[in-house]
């Protein structure tokens, strides 16, 4: 058959206009990706005040809370008590914890070009797990509990950070061998802490294995309030590069070709991830899967421009945990199931869909 | 101009780069080509400051490339490195606004993804715009980080392998595009191939690239000869001149010898020997 020329005519200024109407549309249908879970976590912030032993109605803690930001609602005293002192730095602490590890396993996953990547799996929060034990059996030298088993937790993590940060400065390693680093780390602390457990009396056995569930009961308004600056901090650094890091996730080649510094960026947030990691799991403990998890619901939603990925891993993260904190109220009535076991029992069965979609 | 000299690069013991001087001029395309394994791409990285070289100088207008001033010389450049691999969660826009990295603001700025769709435009992709890019083919990666390496509107562009996954089309696109941009705002452009015809069509100075030395330089057509090819690439070949002058490289599969006239028996070669090969022609 002979070919024939075809004629095209194109029609470039309306591809022009529909292409950017379209990219607006799509930030649009991003941004109100972003609206519906902050509403999603609004709800769950408010039935995890509303749960526990003394059953509040939503009303009641919707009032409650309006008359703290200084509406002039009539609240009964006991209501106020609960709400305020009790149920309210765990329900904003469960948000702050879990945006973080959220936000935390979103910018490892950017860093080393890897969905497995988190503080969790890089050995971050098994050496704080360590540094907590080892503080409860060494002792506390002088300084309150409340102060030393946070503190060795926050040093643990923070020198398993380091071995990590010396690595990611040398030259021609790559995010692979970090990353085979770190499951080192998390196989090495998880020893150790097994030898802390082992030499341990049974009681104090049982303490550090309490304080490894991951609680947010220890929540209090002072610590909320550290565990609250350092984070917001931290998270302002890192939305500053959101341009560098989704550029980052073209290759480490090509970001240094965009005139990205990448040793400067890959140690910045390094450094700013392992701050977070330690300070949040310092005063929670372990918490495992949501850094995995979060930044993954979030990739399928949103995409990986950081503009979006980062508040989306926050709020998804924030989400599970607030969402964790109900379920570890209600599943034994009465009783507080340890979170960090609830969050595992949520997070396996979604990793095995992610990884099963994936092959599909 | 961009000037080399004297440079020495070597990797885990292989040198690269054996006393190399050569000078590059603006609004020219220069072409590197060479053979497989023989520095061409660690050339490209070294002058963009990613490998640090042994010995020897490389300037631009007069600034040297130091590695405390790295950031400053590198933005100067764009640079399109070989791999085409694009595997991330973004539209195809947003890909090629990275180019413009420095001015990108929380808020896309209209003028900037105008800029972005002109450059997808002049490439023929605007249809592709708004298309995820991690489900384009190879070859069209290859055309959107063109677009993206073009946004940054450098003075020193450098192209490893280009057009490696590209169909005819789009390989002239790209290269016209390349020629006319390099004229008309000055760059000094400078890019790795391996399709010699392509090399001769566009480059307007060729460095032939072998054992870490630049073993010529100059025009296609003052350069290109059986004598290089087979020099270079132990590989023979037929090198005629078209109407306007241009280089046409021909090469010849081992073993066999074209015939000396049109009046001889033209018969189907076989890949034995280069005996075999003689005999058949003969």
């Amino acid at each position: 058959m002979e070919y024939v020329p075809v004629d095209r005519e194109f029609m470039q200024s309306d591809l022009l206009s529909d292409a950017i109407s379209n990219q607006r549309r799509s930030e649009k249908r991003r941004w109100s990706v972003i609206g519906i879970l902050f509403i999603v976590l609004i709800a769950s912030f408010v039935l995890d005040i509303a749960t526990g032993p003394s059953l509040l109605n939503i009303k009641e803690v919707a009032n409650a809370l309006l008359h703290l930001v200084g509406f002039p609602i009539e609240v009964d005293s006991t209501t106020k008590v609960i709400v305020t002192n009790l149920r309210l730095p765990i329900a904003i602490m469960a948000v702050i914890v879990g945006g973080s590890l959220g936000v935390g396993g979103a910018e490892m996953q950017t860093l080393l070009n890897n969905p497995m990547a988190s503080p969790y799996t890089l050995g971050m929060a098994a050496a704080a797990g360590f540094g907590a034990a080892l503080t409860l059996y060494v002792g506390s030298l002088g300084l309150s509990a409340n102060i030393a088993v946070p503190l060795g937790a926050f040093i643990c993590c923070m020198l398993a950070a380091a071995f990590l940060f010396a690595l990611a400065t040398m030259r021609h390693i790559s995010s692979g061998q970090l990353i085979l680093a770190g499951i080192a780390l998390l196989f090495l602390f998880q020893s150790l802490l097994s030898l802390v457990q082992f030499v341990s009396s049974p009681e104090l056995s049982q303490q550090i294995l309490f304080w490894l569930f991951g609680s947010l009961s220890k929540a209090s308004w002072t610590n909320l309030t550290i565990v609250a600056c350092v984070i917001s901090v931290c998270l302002f650094a890192l939305i500053q590069d959101a341009w560098k890091l989704t550029a980052l996730r073209l290759g480490e080649e090509r970001a240094k070709s965009l005139g990205v510094n990448v040793s400067q960026l890959r140690l910045k947030t390094l450094f700013i991830v392992a701050i977070m990691t330690a300070t949040v799991t310092s005063f929670v403990g372990i918490i495992g899967f949501i850094g995995i998890v979060a930044p993954n619901i979030a990739k399928i939603l949103v995409g990986e421009d950081q503009r979006f990925f980062l508040p989306l891993s926050f709020l998804i993260g924030a989400f599970l945990l607030s969402s964790a904190s109900v379920l570890s109220k209600v599943i034994v009535p009465g009783a507080l199931f340890p979170i960090g076991i609830v969050t595992a029992i949520i997070g396996v069965p979604f990793f095995f869909w992610l990884i099963l979609g994936k092959r599909r | 101009m961009l000037q080399v000299k004297n440079l020495n690069v070597s990797l885990d013991n292989l040198i690269l780069a054996r006393d190399m001087s050569f000078s590059l001029e603006p609004g020219k395309v220069n072409v590197i080509i060479g053979p497989n394994g023989t520095g061409k791409s660690t050339l490209l990285k070294t002058l963009f400051g990613d490998i640090l070289p042994e010995s020897g100088d490389i300037s631009f207008n007069n600034a040297t490339l130091k590695r405390k001033h790295l950031s400053q010389w590198r933005e100067q450049f764009g640079y399109m490195p070989q791999d085409i691999k694009l595997d991330i969660e973004l539209s195809v826009l947003e890909v090629v606004l990275l180019g413009k990295l420095d001015a990108l603001s929380l808020r896309l700025d209209d003028a900037l993804i105008k800029q972005a769709l002109t450059a997808l435009e002049k490439i023929g992709l605007l249809h592709l715009a708004n298309r995820p890019v991690n489900r384009l083919s190879g070859g069209q990666c290859q055309m959107i980080l063109f677009a993206q390496a073009l946004m940054r509107n450098p003075k020193i562009l450098m192209l490893d392998e280009p057009v490696s996954a590209l169909d005819l089309h789009f390989q002239h696109v790209l290269l016209d595009h390349l020629d006319t941009e390099t004229k008309q705002q000055g760059w000094v452009t400078l890019m790795v191939l391996h399709d010699l015809n392509l090399a001769a069509q566009y480059a307007d100075n060729l460095l032939v690239l072998k054992d870490g030395n630049v073993i010529a330089s100059g025009h296609p057509s003052d350069i290109l000869t059986p004598a290089l090819v087979k020099d270079v690439y132990d590989v023979n070949a037929e090198v005629t001149k078209d109407a306007y002058g241009i280089p046409f490289v021909r090469t010849i599969r081992q073993g066999f010898l074209p015939p000396k006239t049109n009046s001889q028996t033209h018969r189907s070669p076989s890949r034995t020997t280069a005996a075999q090969g003689l005999r058949n022609v003969i």
